[in-house]
């Protein structure tokens, strides 16, 4: 069970979404998920053998590493690659239920099954609205947790048993920052692409219903 | 998920491109994504581990390691490539956009039909012109752009190519200036200068391919210029037989298509 499962995932999700729902899978494979496999996991490997104290007490690194990075950059990068792609499951889900019934009431219900109307079509907004909603929380959550995206060199903690303040240091923060703001770039990529699609899927849809009223009122 | 995947994605490309494309889609896996997994990533992972500060001073070596490898080559050359097969993605989906518009039209049953069925449409090979071209050729041109924005960030952010065994390093909280060893620079200078020269190479590939396009493009227009009607006595047999064997496709294609929705 790894990345891989995701990969699977989303390339399932592939059918059934518009092209602007294809370019966000491709930002998302290629400029979240790859980056984050190839490049960034290796930043992050060594972060607390490599986070040094100038301080020999035992255990004052590691009660200021924990005070510093409650939850580290790179677990939170993952958890939101994982939270981010799962609202698509929705589609997922919806698309075979309407297989089944079709199956099951052995006839033609739906014109296509994955044809964007009716109610797929809201399942599909939703998931777009969670997606979203997700990418923004954990945006929210970087922020706050860090102070910002910033990755100071130096930390100074006054935490028991350190004795006194002591000068802790981070290890590669410049790197570090420039992933961090890598990521945020993308997270803020991949918000325009699910706003402009929302927006694009409600104007489609509207102008549809509309002429649909307009041309039953003049008959 | 790994470097695998984007050689799934990037082999269907290798279909729709020129010869020079599928040479340089070669180069890259074979003398740069492949060379960067088996070989680079050993060589630089144990960087910081091994990067020892002549200094007892806690923090010191911390400090002057981000001071000097801002962003470590590995990750540079990574992002480098993830960077520069990107525009190849815009090819990619045109030929899927195209494909899907064809299976469209397909399905319609339309009288334009040259397929025999779906199979056929999925395996068929693009040329590339109209507006395949513009999308191919805006591809390279941002692959030059990438690979010489890249060269260019890795030679100013390290002085250059070479990786030197000593650095001298005065960044506080390091008391005094204090010389700090690289591990393994000759190693590290050697692969630099290899990937550097592979990337050379590419972007030549590039050129290469950007100044064959444009030429046959030119060439293309002046033929088309030279012969402003096209007389219809004058199709030679080539293009007799071809439509002929259009036609009899699109019979066959008009049988199947009443054939399936009886």
């Amino acid at each position: 069970m790894s990345w891989g499962f995701l990969r699977d995932l989303l390339s399932g999700v592939n059918k059934y979404s518009t092209g602007i729902g294809r370019i966000w899978i491709a930002v998302v494979f290629i400029f979240r998920l790859l980056v984050y496999i190839a490049a960034a996991e290796n930043i992050w490997k060594y972060e607390h053998d490599e986070f040094e104290c100038n301080i020999k007490q035992p255990g004052c690194e590691n009660v200021c590493f924990d005070h510093f990075f409650p939850v580290s950059h790179i677990r939170l990068w993952a958890l939101q690659l994982i939270m981010v792609s799962t609202p698509s499951l929705l589609v997922v889900f919806h698309v075979a239920y309407r297989e089944n019934r079709e199956k099951h009431h052995n006839q033609k219900l739906y014109k296509s099954p994955a044809e964007l109307d009716g109610g797929l079509l809201c399942t599909y907004l939703i998931s777009l609205i969670l997606k979203t909603g997700f990418e923004i929380v954990f945006l929210v959550l970087f922020y706050k947790l860090y102070n910002g995206f910033k990755v100071p060199r130096l930390v100074k903690c006054d935490i028991r048993p350190c004795p006194n303040t002591v000068d802790c240091y981070i290890s590669k923060p410049t790197e570090k920052m420039i992933f961090l703001y890598f990521l945020v770039a993308t997270s803020c990529l991949c918000i325009v692409l699910n706003l402009s699609e929302f927006s694009y899927l409600i104007f489609k849809y509207s102008i549809k219903c509309y002429l649909k009223r307009y041309i039953k009122k003049r008959q | 998920m790994d470097w695998g995947a984007l050689h799934t994605i990037l082999g269907g490309v290798n279909k729709h491109s020129t010869s020079i494309g599928k040479i340089w889609l070669t180069v890259l896996f074979i003398f740069r994504i492949m060379i960067l997994v088996v070989a680079a990533e050993r060589v630089w992972g144990d960087e910081q581990d091994d990067f020892i500060c002549n200094t007892l001073q806690p923090g010191c070596k911390n400090v002057c390691y981000d001071h000097f490898f801002p962003i470590s080559h590995i990750r540079l050359w990574a992002l480098q490539l993830i960077f520069v097969s990107t525009p190849a993605l815009l090819v990619a989906m045109h030929v899927a956009y195209r494909r899907h518009e064809k299976k469209r039209q397909f399905r319609k049953g339309d009288q334009k039909c040259e397929y025999k069925d779906i199979e056929e449409i999925r395996k068929q090979r693009f040329r590339i012109e109209g507006s395949l071209w513009w999308t191919y050729t805006s591809s390279i041109f941002f692959r030059l752009v990438f690979e010489a924005v890249f060269m260019y960030a890795f030679y100013f952010m390290y002085d250059g190519f070479r990786m030197p065994r000593l650095m001298k390093c005065n960044a506080w909280p390091c008391p005094n200036t204090v010389d700090c060893f690289v591990s393994r620079p000759t190693e590290k200078t050697v692969f630099t200068i290899f990937m550097i020269a592979v990337s050379s190479i590419c972007i030549l590939l590039n050129v290469a391919e950007l100044c064959y396009l444009l030429t046959k493009f030119f060439l293309k227009r002046s033929k088309k210029a030279g012969n402003p009607k096209h007389h219809p006595n004058h199709e030679n047999k080539e293009e007799t037989k071809q439509n002929e064997m259009n036609e009899l496709i699109s019979d066959s294609c008009q049988n199947t298509v009443t054939g399936f929705s009886n």
